[in-house]
C-alpha cells in the first residue's frame, strides 16, 4: 500500500514537472523572451503596453496577424510583427497564455 | 515506529530511482553548474536573472565593479536637464534575492584553460561557463589628444555617472550665446542613434534655456541611425544645430584640451563646451580573456554568443560582434536570455535552440517627441541576422500625436527593462 501511494507521489511529481517545464522559461519558444523588454508581467505592468502574461493565445495571434497586415494601427508592432512566422507567432502566443500573471 | 521506518527506506530507495532516470548534466561533479558573468549592466544582470530562473540548481555568480549601476538610456535627459541621474541608478538587491551570488570587485584576469576567474579582491572564481558583458571601453589611443584627462575637460559621457553629470554641468554654465561641439565616431559604437539624442537634447536645453548658442556635430559618418527622422525634426524644432559629415570634412583627428578646439582635416573648432564621442571597443576583461579579435570586439556564435575564440566563454551586450544587431540596452537584454537558456541547456548535456531576438531602440528628439528603430533578428551563415522585412524607423510623416506617443512608449521601456532585471 504504501509502495503504491510512493509510486503514485512519485509519478504524479514527475508529471507535474512535465507540466511546469512546458510552460517554463527554458522552454520559451524564439523570440518570446525578447517581448519581456516592452512587455511587463502583469503584476507590475505599467499600462502603457498590454500585458501578455496570462492572455488568450487566440487574442494575440489576432492581434500580430492585423499589426502585420496593418489593419491595426501601431507604432513599432507592424514592424515587429513582420518579422515572425505565423507559426512562430502562435508558439510565443501560447506560451504567454500559460504563463501566470 | 517501524511502518514509519519501511516508509521512509521505500521512499529514499524510491527517490534514488527517480534520481537516475533524470537525464545528467554533463558536468565532472555531476552539479547542476557553476556559471560566472562578469558586468552587471542590461546584458550581465538580465543574463544573471534568467539563468537562475531557468534552474535555481546552477550556481551563479555575479561580478561587477560597481555597487550602483548606472543606466546610459535616458542619460542624455540628465544632460539635458530633463531628469536626474537618480533616476538612472539600480542596485544589486533584487539580484542577490534571486540567489545569485554578487562579487562586488572588478575582474582583473581570466584564465581560459583552469576555467578560473580572478578578483581585484583576490577572489578566484572557478566556473563551467563564463559570461563576459563588460559593454564598452574607450579606445584612449584612438584619438590623438584624447586622454583620460583630457576627458575631463571634454567629457565623453559614453558611460553613464561622473561624466554625465560634468557635460551637464558644463552646459549650465556656459553662457548664452556659446558653441557647443559634439564629435560622433566611425561605426561600431555603443548606441548608433546615442549621439543624434542628445544633440538633439542638447539643443532642447539651449533653445528653452540659452537660445543664442549653437551646437555643432563634427561627424566621421556620412550617414547614421533614423537620420532622416533626425534631420527633419532638427530642421523644424532646431535652427541651432549643425550636422557636418564625413564628407563635409566633420571627421575629428585630434584634440586640443588646451584650446578646447576640436581639430579635423579642414580646420579647427573652437568650443565653448566639447562632447567627445571617442572610438570604443569592448571592455577590458574581454582582452583579458582573448575573447576580443583586432577589430577590438568579440566575435561570437550566433545562437548560443559562444565565443569563436575561446571555449566555455560566451560575450554579449556591446562588447560582442552581434552582426546586424546594434550596440543597445535592448539587444544586450534580448541576447543576455538567449544566452541565458543556451548556457542552461548546454550545461544540462542538452543542444541550444536556434534563437530568435527582437530589437527596439527609442530615441528623443525632445521631450515628448519620439522615433523608433526595430527588427528582428536569428542567425543565419554564422551571423546575427535580420529577418527580411522586420526592420524599419518610425514613418517620416507621422502626425504630432505619434511622436507623442512613441515618447510615451520610450519612458515605459525603460522603466520595464530596468524592473525586469533590478526591480
Amino acid at each position: 500500500m504504501n509502495r503504491a501511494c510512493i509510486a503514485t507521489a512519485t509519478a504524479l511529481v514527475f508529471t507535474l514537472m512535465g507540466h511546469a517545464s512546458a510552460a517554463g522559461l527554458a522552454d520559451a519558444p524564439p523570440g518570446a523572451l525578447s517581448c519581456s523588454g516592452c512587455h511587463a508581467p502583469a503584476r507590475t505592468a505599467d499600462a502603457t503596453v498590454p500585458p501578455l502574461t496570462g492572455r488568450n493565445p487566440a487574442d494575440i495571434v489576432a492581434a500580430m496577424q492585423a499589426f502585420k497586415s496593418g489593419q491595426r494601427p501601431s507604432t513599432v508592432m507592424d514592424r515587429i510583427a513582420k518579422g515572425f512566422s505565423e507559426d512562430e507567432v502562435k508558439a510565443i502566443a501560447s506560451w504567454y497564455g500559460a504563463q501566470k500573471n | 515506529m517501524t511502518p514509519t521506518r519501511t516508509s521512509r527506506r521505500d521512499f529514499l530507495k524510491a527517490a534514488a530511482a527517480g534520481a537516475t532516470l533524470l537525464p545528467l548534466p554533463a558536468l565532472a561533479q555531476g552539479a547542476a553548474g557553476r556559471v560566472v558573468v562578469v558586468g552587471g549592466g542590461f546584458g550581465g544582470a538580465t543574463c544573471a536573472h534568467f539563468i537562475k530562473r531557468i534552474d535555481p540548481r546552477i550556481t551563479v555568480t555575479l561580478v561587477e565593479a560597481n555597487r550602483t549601476f548606472v543606466a546610459c538610456p535616458f542619460s542624455n535627459g540628465v544632460i539635458a536637464g530633463l531628469r536626474e541621474i537618480k533616476a538612472q541608478e539600480f542596485g544589486y538587491d533584487k539580484l542577490a534575492g534571486d540567489q545569485v551570488v554578487l562579487q562586488l570587485s572588478p575582474g582583473t584576469a581570466v584564465d581560459p584553460q583552469g576555467r578560473i576567474v580572478t578578483l581585484a579582491n583576490g577572489a578566484q572564481l572557478s566556473y563551467d561557463r563564463l559570461i563576459l558583458s563588460p559593454g564598452i571601453d574607450i579606445r584612449w589611443d584612438g584619438l590623438p589628444g584624447y586622454t583620460q584627462a583630457a576627458a575631463e575637460r571634454m567629457p565623453h559621457a559614453w558611460k553613464a555617472g561622473e561624466q554625465t553629470l560634468l557635460l551637464r554641468r558644463q552646459l549650465e554654465a556656459m553662457d548664452d550665446g556659446g558653441t557647443v561641439v559634439m564629435s560622433a565616431p566611425a561605426n561600431p559604437f555603443r548606441c548608433p542613434p546615442g549621439p543624434y539624442e542628445r544633440a538633439s537634447l542638447i539643443a532642447y536645453y539651449l533653445k528653452t534655456k540659452k537660445p543664442k548658442s549653437k551646437l555643432i556635430i563634427l561627424d566621421a559618418k556620412d550617414a547614421f541611425s533614423k537620420q532622416r527622422l533626425f534631420q527633419n525634426a532638427w530642421k523644424a524644432l532646431y535652427p541651432n544645430l549643425e550636422w557636418v559629415s564625413l564628407s563635409s570634412g566633420g571627421k575629428v583627428t585630434s584634440v586640443d584640451v588646451g584650446a578646447m578646439t576640436l581639430v579635423t582635416d579642414f580646420g579647427r573648432h573652437k568650443a565653448d563646451v566639447a562632447n567627445v564621442i571617442p572610438p570604443q571597443k569592448a571592455g577590458q576583461i574581454a582582452e583579458l580573456a582573448g575573447v576580443a579579435d583586432r577589430t577590438g570586439w568579440c566575435p561570437i556564435d550566433p545562437a548560443t554568443f559562444e565565443s569563436k575564440l575561446q571555449p566555455n566563454i560566451h560575450i554579449i551586450g556591446d562588447a560582442s560582434i552581434a552582426g546586424a544587431m546594434p550596440k543597445s540596452a535592448f539587444s544586450a537584454n534580448a541576447q543576455a536570455k538567449v544566452c541565458a537558456a543556451a548556457v542552461a541547456k548546454l550545461l544540462a548535456g542538452g543542444k541550444p535552440d536556434e534563437p530568435k531576438l527582437i530589437n527596439t531602440c527609442y530615441s528623443l528628439v525632445a521631450p515628448d517627441y519620439g522615433i523608433s528603430i526595430v527588427g528582428v533578428y536569428r542567425p543565419a551563415d554564422g551571423q546575427i541576422k535580420e529577418v527580411e522585412g522586420s526592420a524599419g524607423v518610425s514613418p517620416l510623416d507621422a502626425p504630432t500625436s505619434t511622436r507623442a506617443l512613441e515618447a510615451t512608449f520610450a519612458n515605459a521601456w525603460f522603466n520595464t527593462i530596468t524592473t525586469e532585471v533590478f526591480g
